[in-house]
């Protein structure tokens, strides 16, 4: 549903069908609602098998990347000559992205059947569930379920009577966006700093404890159980019409829209009409400005872009952005484009590991350059200097956080340029509390 | 923890015990790290170099390697902190929405006047955090372990007053 709001007709209710109804939330609950079918369906196949259904099944990564879900878990060794290792990234910090929390906290099941799933099709016994730190209550509902599916044997030396072993850990993480990044998340695990790590090696050779290893989000976990219930081809079906996009995904919209929430819908689904539509519009009868549609890492839509843009992983690279995480951030009319860039470009510039010069360096300067143009002190040529500045930003460092950064510079300059040259021709007072 | 007296372990009884079963889910020690860590800020509120040094004996790595990770990570407390401590979101989706407004109506009737600084009751310290992962119910804030949606400048004095 569109979580907390009422469902929508035009929503596909799959992966948040029980969002809102704390019914599911126990294990009894959870089997009520056919929980742990597919877990059994599983079991019951060969690993090479449930890794050939998800393959196609066309199910892509929900984590940011789009990287397709079966081709990923077919990297590890067919053969299990040391431990192999899951894990579950549900450090959700992107921007504009709320979709992981509701779905531990509604279906804390549902996720542990995916990672169970997943742990058969790529033969790791050990699965972390790394949560970030400020998720409390998803986090103590999470360890209740654990607690649960311990003692009715679905985890543990005998899992689901099959006499094959199956543990799960939460990890709880501490503050540190960067940790959302794969490798950094494995370093976190094992007690380090969340440097990211250079690759190659990969993490299917080479990943958490030196072990073949598989990362996987939270949302990309779950939507294994319908493949497995109903079928890859009905899977795909729901698509409307991209064979590349399969399923549905969760959109968490944010910003200006009367209904913000999570909105389940088939990929492909008119990201105008989700805005307009779904979440009910604009507040107070403002107009659409602007959007970000897949987490703040991605390219800012103007308007008519948006009106354009299909929710999937073509149609959105079609209008010049990304899916992403399917956090959508809507800025209406009233909003200062200069200044929420600037806190954007604070938010990477905060959470940089600082581990890549480019990195480092680049995002700092991008938070004092525009600031200084929201000062009103910004020259013409520092529109040129940022453009030259997240150049040398983008495909040069270990991760993409600093690529991240550079993405609503660029595209906020290309689209807002009017907005950017108002405080520094002066046509705009500057921000009074930067002064 | 005081900087006098003699230093108390943390590791001892039934947090002993806690720690031994985390080093059950991890084939290493060193991963324990977080984990214990969590325990400590638990029962201090805080992290001190003493327990960072206790941390790094009980699990064979140097005290300088346990600064090293409890400085990467924002939500350790290297110094004391108000007895509720405020996170207040202001990224762009929560900015969006009035959430600097939040902030200075959190520092007003705290009466911490600046950010990172303690009240002179001992009762709040509040900072600035990014995004909380609840950007659709703004603003997002965090009294302490309490995650609260949809802060309004307007309903800050009965948030605070539930945090005596
Ligand atoms: C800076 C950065 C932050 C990231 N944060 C997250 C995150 O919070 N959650 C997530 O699932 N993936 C995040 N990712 C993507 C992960 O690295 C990884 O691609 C993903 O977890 C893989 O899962 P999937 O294939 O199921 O999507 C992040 C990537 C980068 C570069
Ligand atoms: S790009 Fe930035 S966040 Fe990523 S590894 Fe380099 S310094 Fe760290
Ligand atoms: S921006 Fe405030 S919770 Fe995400």
């Amino acid at each position: 549903m569109g979580y907390p709001h009422e469902p929508h007709p035009k929503e596909t209710l799959i992966l948040s069908k029980h969002f809102g109804d704390a019914g599911a939330r126990s294990y009894d609950g959870w089997v009520k609602c056919g929980g742990y079918q597919a877990l059994k369906r599983a079991l019951a196949m060969d690993p090479a098998d449930v890794i050939e259904i998800v393959k196609e099944s066309g199910l892509r990564g929900r984590g940011g990347a789009g990287f397709p879900t079966g081709l990923k878990w077919s990297f590890m060794p067919k053969e299990r000559r040391k431990p192999h290792y899951l894990c579950c990234n549900a450090d959700e910090s992107e921007p504009g992205t709320f979709k992981d929390r509701e779905i531990m906290r509604w279906t804390p099941h549902a996720l542990i059947e995916g990672c169970a799933i997943a742990q058969h099709a790529i033969q790791a016994e050990v699965c972390y569930i790394y949560i970030r730190g400020e998720f409390t209550e998803p986090i103590a509902i999470m360890q209740a379920a654990l607690d649960e599916a311990y003692r009715e044997g679905v985890l543990g030396g005998n899992a689901m009577g099959t006499n094959r072993r199956i543990d799960m850990y939460i990890h709880r993480g501490a503050g540190a966006y960067i940790c959302g990044e794969e490798t950094a998340l494995m370093n976190s695990i094992e007690g380090r700093r969340g440097n990211p790590r250079i690759r190659p090696p990969f993490p299917a050779q080479q990943g958490v404890f030196g072990m073949p290893t598989t990362i996987n989000n939270v949302e990309t976990l779950v939507s294994v159980l319908p493949v497995l219930n109903e079928g890859a081809e009905w899977y795909k079906d729901l698509s409307l019409g991209n064979p590349k996009s399969t399923g549905t995904k969760l959109f968490s919209v944010c910003g200006h829209v009367r209904k913000p929430g999570n909105y389940e819908v088939t990929m492909g689904f008119p990201l105008g009409e989700l805005v307009n539509d779904l979440c009910g519009g604009m507040r107070d009868g403002r107009t659409l400005k602007a959007c970000i549609p897949g987490g703040s890492s991605v390219p800012i839509l103007n308007r008519e872009e948006t009106e354009a843009c299909l929710l999937d992983y073509e149609g959105c690279v079609e209008q010049g952005t990304m899916l992403g995480s399917g956090g959508v951030i809507v800025f209406d009319d009233s909003a200062d484009m200069v200044y929420q860039i600037m806190r954007l470009a604070r938010f990477y510039a905060h959470e940089s590991c600082a581990q890549c010069t480019q990195c480092r360096e680049g995002t700092a300067w991008t938070v004092r350059i525009l600031e200084r143009i929201l000062r009103g002190e910004g020259e013409m040529k520092d529109l040129d200097l940022l453009l030259d500045l997240s150049e040398q930003m983008t495909g040069k460092t270990i991760c993409v956080l600093s690529d991240s950064c550079a993405a609503p510079i660029v595209s906020g300059i290309k689209k807002f340029r009017d907005e950017f040259e108002a405080y520094i021709t002066g046509a705009k007072q500057p921000v009074a509390a930067l002064t | 923890m005081k900087a006098t007296g003699a230093y108390e372990p943390i590791f001892a009884g039934e947090r002993r015990k806690r720690l031994d079963d985390v080093f059950t889910c991890y084939p290493t020690k060193r991963a324990a790290l977080l984990p214990a860590l969590w325990i400590v800020q638990q029962t201090h509120g805080w992290i001190s170099d003493e327990a960072m040094t206790e941390v790094g004996q009980v699990l064979g790595v140097t005290a300088a390697y346990v600064k090293g990770v409890v400085t990467f990570y924002t939500m350790y407390h290297q110094h004391p902190v108000g007895r509720h401590f405020i996170q207040v979101c202001t990224t762009t989706p929560c900015n969006l929405c009035g959430a600097e407004g939040v902030v200075e109506a959190i520092l007003e009737h705290t009466g911490c006047g600046d950010l990172g600084a303690t009240s002179a009751d001992g009762r709040f310290t509040v900072i600035e955090v990014e995004c909380l992962g609840a950007c659709g119910f703004p603003t997002a804030v965090m009294v302490d372990d309490d995650f609260i949606e949809g802060v309004t400048v307007d309903g800050v004095p009965e948030l605070l007053g539930r945090y005596p």
